[in-house]
C-alpha cells in the first residue's frame, strides 16, 4: 500500500537547516496498523506530511495506494484521509456545514454528501453535536470529529498523527476501537504516529521505530522485543537498545551537516 | 467502508470546486454580519464627517468612487486575515489534501472576499445615495464588475501574502501599505490638483486608475479613455495577482 524509497525533508537552508527525515525506507501492506514509534522530535509529523502530499520530500519519493507522491499528488490525494495532529476542525461554525464541505472536496454531490455526512455522524456517535461549533466541544468529542473528516470518503489508507494525544484514558480506548474496526471490518490500511508505547503495543500490527529521523527498527512489536539480546521485556527497553537512548527523551533538532 | 470507489473526486474541477468553497464561505460570511458592516465603517466615516467638506468639487460623484477603492484595499486587501485562523486551526492543510485544484482553493478564498467588499459597496452606495449621489443603474452594474475584478486580485494576493509572512508582520505591514495606495490612488481629491511628482507617483499604482474609471462610470460616462485605462489596468493587475498568489499556494508544500 506504502513503498517509500529514501524519503527525506530537509527543513530552511544552511546553516539552519534541519534534517528532519533521512532516508526513510520501508513498505506498507494493505490491511495493516502501523505505527510509527518515537519521540517527540523524531520527523513522524514530517513523515505523515510527506506522504500526505502536504509536503515536498528534499530527496526520495514514496508510492502510495500506487500512486506515486511526485508524479500524481491528485491521484494519492484521492485515496488518502489525513488526520492532523492536533486535528482540524474549524472554530465559529457549525460542524455539519464543515463536514459537508469536506464530503464535496471529494467529489461527492450534494445529496451523497448529505447521506455520507449523516451516516458518518452515526458512525462516530456525533449527531446531536453537528450544529456546534469546534470551540464548544470537549477534547474527545472534538476529535471523533476530526477523524469523521478525515474518514468521509471512505479511503483506503488513513494517516493519524497522534491520534490520541491529549486525550483522557476513555476517549483513548474509544480510539483505539475505531481503528481497530476500521482495519478489521473496512479493510483499511492504518498508519499512525505516537509517542506513547503502550499504544504502540496494544494497537499496532507493527511498527517503524523513529530515531532523530532515521529508521531504528521494523517489526511487530513482539519481534522487535525478541530482536533484543535475552528479549525485552518492553519496548522502552526496545527502544533504548536500538537507539542508545531513553524513549521518552525529547529528540534536538539534527542539524544538517554542511 | 470496504469498497474503494476510484471514481471518487471525478466531480473535482476548478470551476465546480471554486463554487463549492465560495458557497462555504458565503455561508460563513453571513454568520458574521457585523464584521461584515465593521469592514466598512472607516470609508463610511470618510462619505459622512469629509464628504460634506467637497460640496463645491461636485462632492459625491468625485468621493463615492475614492470611497470605494479605499473600501477595496480595506476589505479585499486585509482578506488574509481569516485565512491565518484556518490555517492554524489545520483546515487549510486538510482543504490542500484533498484532491481539490489549487486554484480552486484559492478562488473560492479570494471570491469570498469579493463577495464581502461588494455587499460593503452596496451599503456605502446606499448611505451615498441617500445624502444626494445620483449613479446611473448601467453606471452601478459596470462599477461593481470593475470593483470585483480588482477586488478578487487583492484578496487573492491577501490571502496568498498571510499564509508566508510571519503572524506578527502580516497584519501591520498590510495595514500600512494601504495607506500609501489609498492616497496614491487620488481617492478623496483629484490627483489633478497634485504637483507633477505626485502626479506621476500616483499615475504608477493602478488604483489611481480604477478610480478614475469609477468617476466616469458613476457619471454616466461609458466609452471613456479613462474608463478604458482603468479597465485594462485592473484586469492586468488582478491576473498578476491571481498568478502570483497561486504560485506561493503551489509552493506551500516545500
Ligand atoms: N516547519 C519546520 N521548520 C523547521 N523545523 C521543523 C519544522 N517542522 C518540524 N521541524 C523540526 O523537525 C524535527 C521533526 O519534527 P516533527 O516531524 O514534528 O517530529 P515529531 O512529529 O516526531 O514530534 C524537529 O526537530 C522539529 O523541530
Ligand atoms: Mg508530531
Amino acid at each position: 500500500m506504502i513503498e517509500s524509497s529514501g524519503l527525506s525533508k530537509t527543513y530552511g537552508k544552511a546553516p539552519a537547516a534541519v534534517e528532519a527525515v533521512r532516508g526513510l525506507t520501508f513498505t506498507v501492506a494493505p490491511g495493516q496498523i502501523v505505527g510509527l514509534l518515537g519521540p517527540n522530535g523524531a520527523g513522524k509529523s514530517t513523515t505523515m506530511r510527506l506522504l500526505t502530499t502536504l509536503l515536498r520530500p528534499t530527496s526520495g519519493t514514496a508510492t502510495v495506494a500506487g500512486r506515486d507522491l511526485l508524479a500524481d499528488p491528485e491521484g494519492v490525494r484521492r485515496r488518502i484521509g489525513y488526520v492532523a495532529q492536533g486535528g482540524s476542525t474549524p472554530y465559529g461554525q457549525p460542524l455539519l456545514e464543515e463536514l459537508e464541505l469536506q464530503a464535496m472536496l471529494y467529489g461527492m454531490s450534494r445529496p451523497e454528501a448529505r447521506r455520507r455526512v449523516a451516516e458518518v455522524l452515526d458512525l462516530f456517535e456525533v449527531a446531536d453535536l453537528a450544529a456546534r461549533s469546534g470551540e464548544t466541544l470537549s477534547g474527545g468529542q472534538r476529535r471523533r470529529f476530526d477523524l469523521a473528516l478525515g474518514l468521509l470518503h471512505r479511503p483506503p489508507v488513513v494517516f493519524l498523527d497522534e491520534p490520541t494525544a491529549g486525550l483522557d484514558p476513555g476517549a483513548r480506548a474509544e480510539v483505539w476501537d475505531l481503528v481497530r474496526t476500521l482495519r478489521g471490518e473496512h479493510g483499511v490500511t492504518v498508519v499512525l504516529s505516537t509517542h506513547y508505547l503502550d499504544e504502540a503495543e496494544a494497537l499496532c500490527d507493527r511498527l517503524l521505530v523513529i530515531d532523530r529521523g532515521r529508521l531504528a527498527g521494523d517489526g511487530s512489536p513482539g519481534d522487535l522485543r525478541e530482536r533484543v539480546p535475552g528479549g525485552a521485556a518492553d519496548l522502552e527497553e526496545v527502544f533504548r537498545w536500538l537507539t542508545g537512548r531513553p524513549a521518552s527523551e525529547e529528540q534536538p533538532a539534527p542539524k544538517a551537516l554542511v | 467502508m470496504t469498497s474503494v470507489n476510484i471514481t471518487l473526486g471525478a466531480r473535482n474541477g476548478v470551476v465546480r470546486d471554486t463554487w463549492v468553497i465560495l458557497r462555504h464561505n458565503l455561508r460563513k460570511t453571513a454568520r458574521q454580519k457585523i464584521a461584515l458592516l465593521f469592514g466598512a465603517v472607516q470609508p463610511l466615516l470618510f462619505l459622512l464627517l469629509f464628504g460634506p467638506l467637497l460640496s463645491g468639487l461636485g462632492s459625491w460623484q468625485m468621493l463615492v468612487p475614492g470611497l470605494l477603492v479605499q473600501l477595496g484595499l480595506l476589505s479585499a486587501g486585509l482578506a488574509g486575515f481569516g485565512i491565518v485562523f484556518d490555517a492554524r486551526a489545520g483546515v487549510l492543510d486538510r482543504l490542500r489534501v484533498s484532491p481539490t485544484p489549487r486554484l480552486a482553493l484559492l478562488l473560492g478564498q479570494a471570491l469570498g472576499g469579493t463577495a464581502v467588499l461588494l455587499l460593503q459597496s452596496a451599503l456605502l452606495v446606499a448611505v451615498a445615495t441617500a445624502l444626494g449621489l445620483r449613479p446611473p443603474p448601467l453606471g452601478l452594474v459596470l462599477a461593481a464588475v470593475l470593483l470585483a475584478v480588482t477586488g478578487t486580485g487583492l484578496a487573492a494576493i491577501s490571502n496568498a501574502l498571510a499564509l508566508v509572512l510571519d503572524d506578527a508582520v502580516f497584519a501591520p505591514v498590510m495595514t500600512t501599505v494601504m495607506v500609501p495606495l489609498t492616497l496614491l490612488s487620488g481617492a478623496f481629491l483629484p490627483m489633478s490638483m497634485a504637483p507633477g511628482w505626485l502626479n506621476a507617483l500616483s499615475a504608477a499604482t493602478p488604483f489611481r486608475h480604477t478610480v478614475e474609471a469609477l468617476r466616469d462610470l458613476l457619471a454616466g460616462d461609458y466609452l471613456t479613455p479613462a474608463v478604458g485605462l482603468g479597465t485594462a489596468v485592473s484586469v492586468a493587475f488582478s491576473v498578476l495577482c491571481v498568478a502570483l498568489a497561486v504560485r506561493i499556494f503551489n509552493r506551500l508544500n516545500a
